[in-house]
């Protein structure tokens, strides 16, 4: 029997009347590279958050390397990194002074944290730029960026919520293989959702399809595609999920960080 | 514990040194107030026999300068929020009043730094301290001051997500915090109901400490002065804290 090293056991959040998750269990284990898939409003961001202590569960538990994220939130802290959505950096700051920081936050002694900053923007290839305020970089160098700094202090579990939103084929790529190197050199797990599927085909051990905060399938890509007769992972998704289109209810933080979003993208065209 | 203090406070600092304009900014009105007021008024308040105005509201200027700039702290929290850094700070594994201390501190550095150089303008205006000797008193008065305002001003920006709904709360604080306090006028000859207001406004109390280490001018008394001074920066400080360990994202 494998060890999870992510558990969440009945878990629901509600906001208001909305269940977002609505009594989910789920098992990582260690090494795994396991994706989280869903339409917008399943609950997969709502998930991270509550995984990452950000939120709240409503009820159930959940436990990361064999903490829990509610309470002892500082241990479970200390066992990820975390890529969120949306940009996380100091744009105010250079890119070495925004992994500076993170390594204080984490408190990786300073001797050591030289060298690891050094080592993960040359991985990242932005080790040239480390001087460069980061509101100068692109949303490709921005997100690798975060990577570097979310593997900065050796965490036994990545979340990656939507890693490669809006990045081109190239960045999505490297990314992937920077990752799976991580995973396959020092046994991290990874946790990611993403709204491509053929990219959760090609990485991901294992698959959660989640809709309307339920798990409605697991296992690996082969396993959903068996299991609902299809030929490709996509068919499989759409099969499970349907082909609705969802709206996804913002609260006010949530649709200040949409503006923002769309603006960024302006900017960056 | 202390270098992430440290580190936060540091961010602060580049932070701030690298917007130029933020730092002239905080000056115009507070400079504004100085001249119009201290030069407009002085033949009116001294032919009343209460001496030089400008002596006299310099020193609720220097708390002014604080306050406004203190008040206005809690943006940079709900900025932190919209561009997603404080979502770093909040899965690091680090106390949150550790958070919202550096944080606080480096802000509280900003408005202190800007209290002093606005006193270093009022120096070269002609303002005169009675007593060079309790200057650091009146810095340490500026500084709990700072970091009080500071930490409600973050308790605040912590609760809210928008920024329209900050300033219109902040605006609906400040204006009659500083106007109904004993900065712009002494308190022995205004109507009974004013002074009342004024002696349950802290700020008051604020100004009552400085100008008295400044001017030797004193309405409250020093120890009333401190006391309240005390209450407030450990009621602001826990305020802060406590909206911080609640924050979610």
């Amino acid at each position: 029997m494998r060890e999870s090293i992510i558990s969440i056991n009945n878990v629901t959040k509600r906001f208001g009347n909305l269940t977002a998750v609505d009594n989910i269990c789920l098992n990582v284990f260690q090494g795994e590279l396991f994706a989280l898939l869903g339409p917008n409003g399943a609950g997969k961001s709502t998930t991270i958050k509550m995984l990452t202590t950000l939120l709240k569960p409503t009820s159930g538990t959940l436990l990361l390397a064999g903490h829990d994220v509610v309470k002892e939130s500082h241990a479970a802290r200390n066992s990820f990194g975390i890529v969120f959505q949306d940009t996380s950096l100091d744009e105010e700051l250079t890119a070495y002074e925004n992994m500076a920081l993170h390594a204080a936050l984490y408190s990786v002694p300073k001797d050591k944290a030289e060298g690891r900053i050094e080592q993960m923007l040359t991985l990242v290839e932005l080790w040239d730029r480390r001087k460069s305020l980061v509101k100068t970089f692109s949303g490709g160098m921005k997100r690798r960026l975060e990577i570097a700094r979310g593997l900065l202090h050796h965490p036994k579990i990545l979340f990656l919520d939507e890693p490669t939103l809006g990045l081109d084929t190239q960045t999505r790529n490297m990314l992937w293989e920077y990752i799976i190197t991580v995973n396959k050199n020092e046994g991290m797990t990874v946790f990611f959702t993403t709204h491509y599927l053929q990219e959760a085909e090609s990485v991901a051990h294992r698959i959660a399809i989640v809709d309307h905060g339920k798990i409605v399938a697991m296992g690996d890509a082969a396993q959903l595609k068996e299991k609902t007769g299809t030929s490709s992972l996509e068919a499989a998704y759409l099969q499970l999920t349907g082909k609705q289109l969802r709206d996804e209810t913002l609260d006010a933080a949530e649709s200040s960080r949409e503006r923002i979003r769309a603006f960024r993208r302006i900017r960056n065209q | 514990m202390l270098s992430i203090l440290y580190q936060l406070w540091l961010r602060q600092m580049k932070r701030f040194l690298r917007s130029g304009l933020r730092i002239i900014m905080g000056f115009v009105q507070p400079l504004i107030y100085m001249v119009a007021l201290g030069y407009g008024l002085n033949s009116v308040f001294q032919r009343a026999g209460n001496g030089s105005y400008i002596q006299f509201i310099v020193p609720g200027i220097i708390v002014q300068t604080i306050m406004f700039s203190s008040m206005f702290w809690g943006a940079n929290i709900i900025f932190d929020k919209q561009f997603g850094f404080l979502k770093e700070t909040l899965v690091a594994p680090v106390p949150r009043i550790i958070i919202m201390l550096g944080n606080s501190l480096g802000g509280a550095t900003i408005s202190f730094l800007q209290g002093i150089i606005l006193f270093g303008i009022a120096l070269a205006f002609g303002f005169r301290p009675a007593n060079w000797s309790e200057l650091p008193f009146t810095f340490l008065c500026m500084a709990m001051l700072a970091l009080a305002v500071v930490s409600f001003s973050a308790g605040i920006g912590a609760v809210v997500n928008d920024m329209q709904a900050f300033v219109a709360v902040n605006n609906f604080l400040l204006i009659p915090l500083f106007f109904l306090s004993s900065a712009l006028y002494p308190l022995d000859h205004v109507p009974k109901i004013m002074r009342l207001i004024a002696s349950v406004n802290p700020i008051s109390y604020h100004v009552d400490a400085v100008r008295t280490s400044l001017i030797g001018v004193s309405h409250f008394g020093l120890p009333l002065d401190m006391a309240v001074i005390t209450i407030v920066l450990g009621l602001f400080l826990y305020f802060g804290s406590y909206r911080f360990n609640r924050l979610q994202a």
